[in-house]
């Protein structure tokens, strides 16, 4: 038993070109050498489906240290974390017109959307936004999910009674950069980048922004 | 998704129009409950016994000397532990590209054809309703996916790095949402499987029933929607990347107990 678990480690080990057998497969590969043939893996194994091609496979370096940090169960040391705020911070895209708010109503419709972006929506899909997936966001919507934080009272909660002021200002600029990309302000967020990715436009991202914080949303009453 | 929880929504939740969300996954138990009096995976387990059992294929065999990992022919019991190291073969593999490599050392099947052949679809049928049948005679023992083998060790080290593997428009990695314990997808509640998530959980329940769409999904299903909810590109079947994620998900899960096959919404 023992000795044929050595041939066949030595010959696996062999064929992916990792040393480190002698002793009987008691020793895994290092990390890193688990990392690449991970890599080897994910690019023998999936293929591109309708729209969705393997390219989705190629990580930045935001997702890439992200997932490097859980798989070695610690969190992020704090300077990598902040240059990958930093990086993500500066990829954001502000209103071409300064304009912030769009139509909640709009938001709504996008925040109960899920669809768009897997391989069996079609590429003319509309994108949703996902949010009620994994945030409570107005009282009436019970089908909510609790991956994220409540959004329930956003606004009222940040004291904004006029998104338009300048005191709502700092508000209402983090709340667009957090939905253009949450990962400018907590590196290894959960939450898609919905805008720096391209899920939704800039008018989309104008209706989740007053979605949450126009005075007049049910997120707010 | 959205669809599913709809469809869910309708069929039993609607009347309690006022519904406190503390009792809203009860709801959906005493739901599942009430339908695995009538679990219709009963039928597939009985398709897949006659499988496993006819002379079938161009070889006209039956898979009686199919090894599952415990010797020719034994089926109680192998269903719990795999994954495994297979010698013959020099690969870890899971139930369902064990029983292919069957299908085709025995049968005659070509086995590139199988793997290319869409689930619910011809031949690949016959594979989730023999996975059914298989798992359907571990019920109730405990998941015990071996770690004697390099390879089974490494296999678990690169399901685990797939886990946590960020990519995507959306950064998603199975761990976004099976990375805590108590969280939800709308109302669905999604298991935390970086550990033992419990009996029947998770691992632990594949092959099920969906009452959703009416279909028998066995383990490789399963996992291939959750990469296309997670916006990866399709999965092959019988990858080393769904049989390392089985793995690493198989290991975790030691100790819970099998029910599969289950009943899910």
């Amino acid at each position: 038993m023992k000795k044929t678990a050595i041939t066949f480690c030595a010959a696996v080990l062999a064929a992916l070109a990792v040393v480190g057998c002698a002793t009987g497969g008691r020793n895994l590969p290092t990390s890193a050498q688990l990392d690449r043939m991970t890599a080897d893996v994910a690019k023998a194994s999936f293929r591109d489906q309708g729209p969705v091609k393997t390219d989705r496979l190629i990580q930045d370096e935001t997702n890439r240290d992200c997932s490097q940090a859980q798989v070695l169960g610690r969190p992020l040391d704090k300077a990598r974390a902040k240059a990958i705020e930093a990086i993500n911070l500066k990829a954001i895209k502000w209103p071409s017109d300064g304009r912030f708010l769009g139509d909640w109503k709009k938001g709504e419709q996008l925040a109960q959307s899920g669809r768009g972006l897997t391989w069996s929506d079609s590429a003319k899909t509309p994108n949703g936004a996902n949010c009620y997936n994994c945030h409570q966001i107005t009282k009436e919507e019970v089908s909510f999910g609790t991956i994220g934080p409540s959004l329930y009272h956003y606004g009222k909660l940040r004291g904004v009674s006029d998104p338009s002021s300048a005191a709502a200002k700092p508000i209402v600029e983090y709340t667009w950069g957090k939905i253009w990309n949450a990962k400018a302000y907590n590196a290894c967020s959960n939450m898609p980048r919905a805008g720096h990715a391209g899920i939704l436009n800039e008018e989309q991202v104008r209706d989740i922004v007053a979605l949450l914080l126009d005075p007049q949303s049910p997120v707010n009453k | 998704m959205r669809t599913n929880i709809a469809v869910l929504a309708v069929g039993c939740l609607a009347a309690t129009a006022a519904l406190a969300q503390k009792s809203a996954s009860q709801a959906i138990e005493e739901y599942r409950a009430m339908l695995a009096d009538g679990n219709p995976s009963e039928l597939f387990e009985a398709k897949g016994e006659d499988l496993w059992k006819t002379a079938r294929g161009p070889k006209k065999a039956s898979l009686q000397t199919c090894d599952l990992g415990k010797g020719p022919g034994v089926v109680k019991g192998a269903f719990v532990e795999l994954p495994r190291y297979f010698p013959d073969t020099g690969r870890v593999q899971d139930l369902e590209s064990r029983l292919v490599t069957c299908m085709e050392r025995i049968q005659g099947f070509d086995a590139a054809r199988i793997a290319s052949t869409p689930f619910q679809k011809d031949e690949q049928k016959n594979v989730t309703a023999l996975a059914t049948w298989i798992a359907s005679e571990s019920k109730g023992m405990k998941v015990n996916v071996p770690q004697r083998f390099p390879q089974e060790r490494i296999a678990y080290q690169i399901g685990k790095r797939l886990f946590f593997m960020h990519s995507g428009p959306h950064d998603f990695a199975c761990a976004s949402c099976h990375g805590e314990d108590n969280k939800r997808i709308r109302l669905q509640d999604v298991p935390n499987l970086t550990k033992n998530p419990g009996d029947g959980i998770g691992f632990a329940a594949w092959p099920a029933y969906r009452v959703s769409n009416g279909q028998m999904w066995a383990m490789e299903q399963r996992l291939t929607d959750c990469y296309r909810q997670q916006r990866f590109p399709y999965p092959k079947f019988g990858s080393d990347a769904l049989v390392a994620l089985s793995t690493y998900l198989g290991v975790n899960a030691n100790g819970a107990k099998s029910i599969a096959p289950a009943i899910k919404r």
